[in-house]
């Protein structure tokens, strides 16, 4: 009888002592925030445009850890949603066309000589990427810019284009290699039959 | 001799280096034009220092480096600049960066220059500032920029040496003519190295098919005072890779993602050892290099030593190239070379071969199989990877995973590609796979650098919201002050005089309002309920009657005295209009209320009828008020036409004349019988008046205009007026498309001419004087 005693009293002892330490730990080593929003909003492409419907890309990061769709993020396109899938362990969708198409990256150039110095881009420009002052020729800091063409909008005077990116050998990229038709000797005939049927 | 040891892998593929080594190497003819790219090495494109037009000479420095991984560039020889510009270059893209074109004098003159006398009493950092400023950067292929190398001595304990003589690729001899021609050139260029990083142990990695050279090498090392061993290594592709060679020679491999000097070794190349002695003995920039010209469709295949940016074309004559048979140009060796469209791609720092090969020589990839897994790739890869692993994970994109099976340690050096039966490109695979990467890890970047700077501007702007709010409670506290201490002083002054606070008299009124027909309320659901004491409720509706009816009458008697002043002192058109707005708000508020109960047929008709016949005759006293004060202002400034005119305010008027007009012949069409008759000359007035004031505007415009044109016009006020315009011509167009209802597209179409001829009008005058 004592032997039952005495394991229920260590066991009641043990539970007690783990439970005042794991609810020290809890206080002492809690974690601020919320981390897959951290984690989620690394993944979006900061490009804050709006695009999604949220202000921003953290606000838009906060709504998908509340369970919002991963595919409203036009600039960030299909890879965004293949990696914001993989992290949440969703399946990946195809882009949500409601919020635009994924289009080549693209920055803002003032045509500088048709700029009136409104101020009005610099204020729309999320990421501070507009250099200028008020009656003051502005122009655009091309490295910064997103591509979020928020500025284009408020310019009183349609001075501002969104042209795509140039391709230079400091940004070219290998082309991936031509997809070959995988065909057996023997199957030739029947592959050129296949061919002539998809086009 | 040492023992040499082995590296994984590695292929024999057939050698064809004897064509070229027949003769000796030649000097190239001085082409007429030269192209030098601002980038020909690893790191930053060098800043040109020279001007279109101006005369520059052999060995003068054209391009200064930019940070410190980048290489300056000198002029080959001497002659005017051309242009600085895009031009093809040798890159595997075939898109075209930035060059200086040179154009040749022929006189080839050389810029002052002077050899250094003694190294070894200059300071390290001198010398090596001195190999930087000959723009040296390494030329077996990387084009590492050499000065920064040889500051590895400053960090790292450098043990060895390896001169890296291997040359292992098919057809390029470059190296072994250098080390068969010039030997004592390589020697004094080891001595500099290894006076700067002071390795106790040197070695000459070089294959065993350079048996020429390495005999010369032997004679010239005899009774050297240097450490330096010749190793001859076997004939195998790859060697002459920097971490084979000093697996090869040490046995040693550099792990990765490190350097070699993380494990004491610095390799450098045969032809940047006599680059250095050049700079150094001879204090010459590089500005030639030696290029092995061969292959099957030239007639003499050789080595040249050409000046950087000589064009491909050039090379290519002076080797009697057969144009017909010429089928592919290649850059580099035929394992990992690249191949040209354009044969007025030059010669830069790196350009160890061009090979012209005929169809037979290198013929067109056969199509690609199916992997059939058979693991050769694997047994013949130098870097110990699993070739077919990176390729199914970069042909699936699954980068991640060719990234955990170390893809960035593939060299690249195509030993897997030629061994596969099925002919897969496989490092096409990977080098596509390192740069879908490389670019994905570039756009993270930008993605974090953008997020820092969206976050610093919203805490920015947090800061002024609550800078902005902290001054305006700070003056809204100073009103307060200000006021209750007016306040005390009123109260002090005129206690006799009741403070007569319209506005406080206005709450009480409203207040006793609310009360009285919450009391009705209450009463009339007694009523219909037939409970509760219905007398005691009528006798607080009575009450509450009473309270409202004095506290509208204490507000009447405020009120009244202040009216009829107001117009009488300033005319302030603007509260006038107000009062105005408001009378007619309560009059159709009233209407309203009106229509309701008539509709409902409830009780207190009469009262209502009676409110809004005095509301009625307000509205109209405060109508009537404003446009006396109106009138009388419209004539103040009818009276004044030679004082500047206010464009500002003239516009604003025709515009509030438009939105009038408008809302007058909207309503009109609500409106019948005598009422409408009434409208309509209303109606014809405002339209008067709207021309009229159209017409002042347009008059005033065009007055400014000529002003202008007559007084050295202000052309930057036109080009703004003229791009306003433009802009304005845009948006209308654009409303235009959006709406469908006739009318209004008929009024925008109607302002859309008028933006035109205004746009047109201005453009006009700014072309006038644009040129002026």
């Amino acid at each position: 009888m004592t032997t039952v005693i005495t394991a229920i009293l260590i066991l009641f002892g043990l539970a007690v002592v783990f439970g005042i330490i794991l609810g020290y730990a809890s206080i002492r080593f809690r974690v601020e925030g919320n981390p897959i929003v951290d984690q989620i909003d690394a993944l979006l492409p900061q490009t804050q445009c709006g695009q999604c419907g949220y202000p921003g890309c953290r606000p838009y990061a906060e709504a998908i850890s509340n369970g919002d769709a991963i595919n409203k993020c036009p600039p960030g396109g299909q890879s965004t949603i293949e990696a914001l899938a993989d992290l949440l362990d969703v399946e990946a969708i195809p882009l949500d066309a409601e919020h635009g198409e994924e289009q080549a990256k693209t920055v803002a150039f003032i045509r500088e000589d048709e700029c009136i110095g409104c101020t009005k881009c610099i204020q729309a420009c999320p990421v501070d990427a507009i250099l200028g002052a008020a009656k003051q020729m502005h122009t655009v800091i091309s490295s910064e810019c997103t591509g979020c063409d928020l500025c284009v909008e408020p310019c009183p005077v349609d001075c501002i284009d969104m042209i795509p990116v140039e391709t230079t050998i400091a940004n070219w990229k290998w082309p991936a290699p031509a997809e070959s038709r995988n065909l057996i000797a023997t199957d030739r005939g029947r592959g050129e039959l296949q061919q002539q049927e998809a086009h | 001799m040492g023992k040499v040891f082995a590296f994984h892998g590695g292929i024999h593929p057939p050698e064809n280096k004897k064509q070229s080594t027949r003769t000796p190497i030649r000097k190239a003819p001085l082409p007429k034009l030269l192209y030098l790219p601002l980038q020909q090495h690893i790191g930053m494109a060098a800043s040109p220092l020279v001007n279109i037009g101006d005369r520059v000479l052999k060995g003068q420095m054209i391009a200064e480096p930019v940070g410190r991984i980048s290489a300056s560039l000198h002029a080959p020889t001497s002659g005017i600049i051309r242009s600085i510009g895009p031009h093809p270059v040798p890159h595997a893209s075939g898109l075209e960066s930035d060059c200086i074109v040179i154009e040749s004098d022929g006189q080839d003159e050389w810029i002052e220059h002077q050899s250094i006398e003694d190294y070894t009493k200059l300071e390290p950092g001198t010398l090596i500032e001195h190999i930087r400023r000959c723009g040296i950067a390494g030329m077996g292929g990387a084009g590492f920029p050499t000065d920064v190398k040889l500051h590895l001595g400053d960090d790292h304990i450098v043990n060895t040496l390896i001169i890296n003589a291997a040359e292992c690729e098919p057809y390029i001899t470059a190296d072994d003519m250098l080390m068969r021609e010039r030997a004592h050139e390589i020697l004094g260029g080891i001595r500099i190295i290894s006076h700067l990083l002071k390795p106790s142990h040197i070695m000459i990695g070089i294959e065993d098919n350079k048996s020429h050279a390495i005999h010369t090498l032997e004679q010239v090392l005899k009774g050297c005072e240097l450490n330096i061993d010749i190793r001859v290594v076997p004939t195998k592709y790859p060697s002459g890779g920097e971490r084979q060679l000093i697996k090869l020679l040490t046995d040693i491999e550099v792990p990765s993602g490190r350097i070699p000097a993380d494990i004491g070794i610095v390799c450098q190349n045969i032809g940047t050892t006599t680059a250095i002695y050049r700079a150094v003995h001879h204090g010459e920039p590089l500005i030639s290099r030696v290029v092995t010209v061969t292959g099957d469709a030239v007639a003499q295949p050789q080595n040249l030593e050409a000046l950087i940016g000589t064009p491909f074309a050039d090379l290519l004559d002076a080797a009697n190239v057969y144009e017909n048979k010429l089928y592919r140009l290649v850059m580099g060796g035929p394992m990992m070379g690249v191949t040209v469209e354009h044969d007025q791609i030059p010669v830069i720092k790196t350009t160890n071969c061009i090979i012209a090969a005929t169809i037979d020589e290198m013929p067109p990839a056969p199509p690609e199989q199916a992997c059939i897994r058979c693991g050769m790739c694997e047994q013949v890869c130098p870097a110990e990877l699993l070739p077919q692993q990176l390729y199914w994970f970069s042909k699936g994109r699954e980068f991640d995973k060719a990234r955990h099976h170390n893809l960035f340690d593939c060299i690249e050096c195509g030993a897997c590609a030629y061994v596969c039966p099925s002919s897969i490109p496989l490092v096409q695979y990977y080098r596509f796979a390192k740069s879908e990467i490389r670019t994905e890890e570039a756009e993270q970047r930008k993605a974090d650098h953008a997020r820092q700077r969206f976050e610093a501007r919203q805490a920015r702007l947090e800061r002024e919201e609550a800078e902005k709010e902290a001054r305006r409670k700070a003056r809204a506290e100073e009103a307060a002050r200000a006021q209750q201490a007016r306040k005390n002083n009123e109260n002090a002054a005129a206690t006799a005089e009741p403070a007569q606070d319209i506005s406080a008299l206005k709450t009480a009124a409203a207040v006793a309002r609310t009360k009285l027909k919450k009391a009705q309320k209450a009463l009339d659901a007694a009523r219909e309920s037939g409970e509760g004491d219905i007398s005691a409720l009528e006798a607080a509706v009575q009450a509450a009657q009473t309270s409202a009816d004095q506290a509208q009458k204490a507000l009447d008697s405020a009120d009244k005295p202040s009216a009829p002043t107001a117009p009488a002192a300033g005319a302030d058109i603007k509260q006038l209009k107000t009062a105005a707005a408001v009378a007619r708000t309560k009059l159709k508020k009233a209407r309203d209320a009106l229509k309701n109960a008539e509709d409902k047929g409830l009780d207190g008709l009469d009262k209502l009828r009676a409110t809004l016949s005095t509301l009625e005759q307000k509205a109209e006293e405060a109508d009537k008020a404003f446009k006396d004060a109106e009138n009388a202002a419209s004539s103040s400034t009818e009276a004044t036409p030679a004082a500047p005119v206010d464009m500002k305010a003239l516009k604003q008027q025709v515009s509030i004349m438009r939105t009038k007009l408008k809302k007058a012949e909207a309503a009109l069409e609500g409106l019948e019988g005598d009422e409408r008759s009434q409208a309509e000359q209303a109606l014809e007035e405002l339209r008067q008046r709207h021309a009229e004031a159209d017409q002042a505007f347009k008059a005033a415009e065009q007055a400014q205009i000529d002003a202008a044109a007559a007084q050295g016009v202000d052309l930057k006020q036109l080009k703004i007026d003229a791009a306003m315009a433009r802009a304005a011509v845009t948006k209308l167009e654009r409303a235009l498309a959006k709406t469908e209802e006739e009318q209004e597209r008929a009024s925008l179409e109607a302002e859309l001419v008028t933006a035109r001829d205004k746009a047109e009008q201005l453009n006009k005058t700014l072309q006038q004087h644009e040129p002026a």
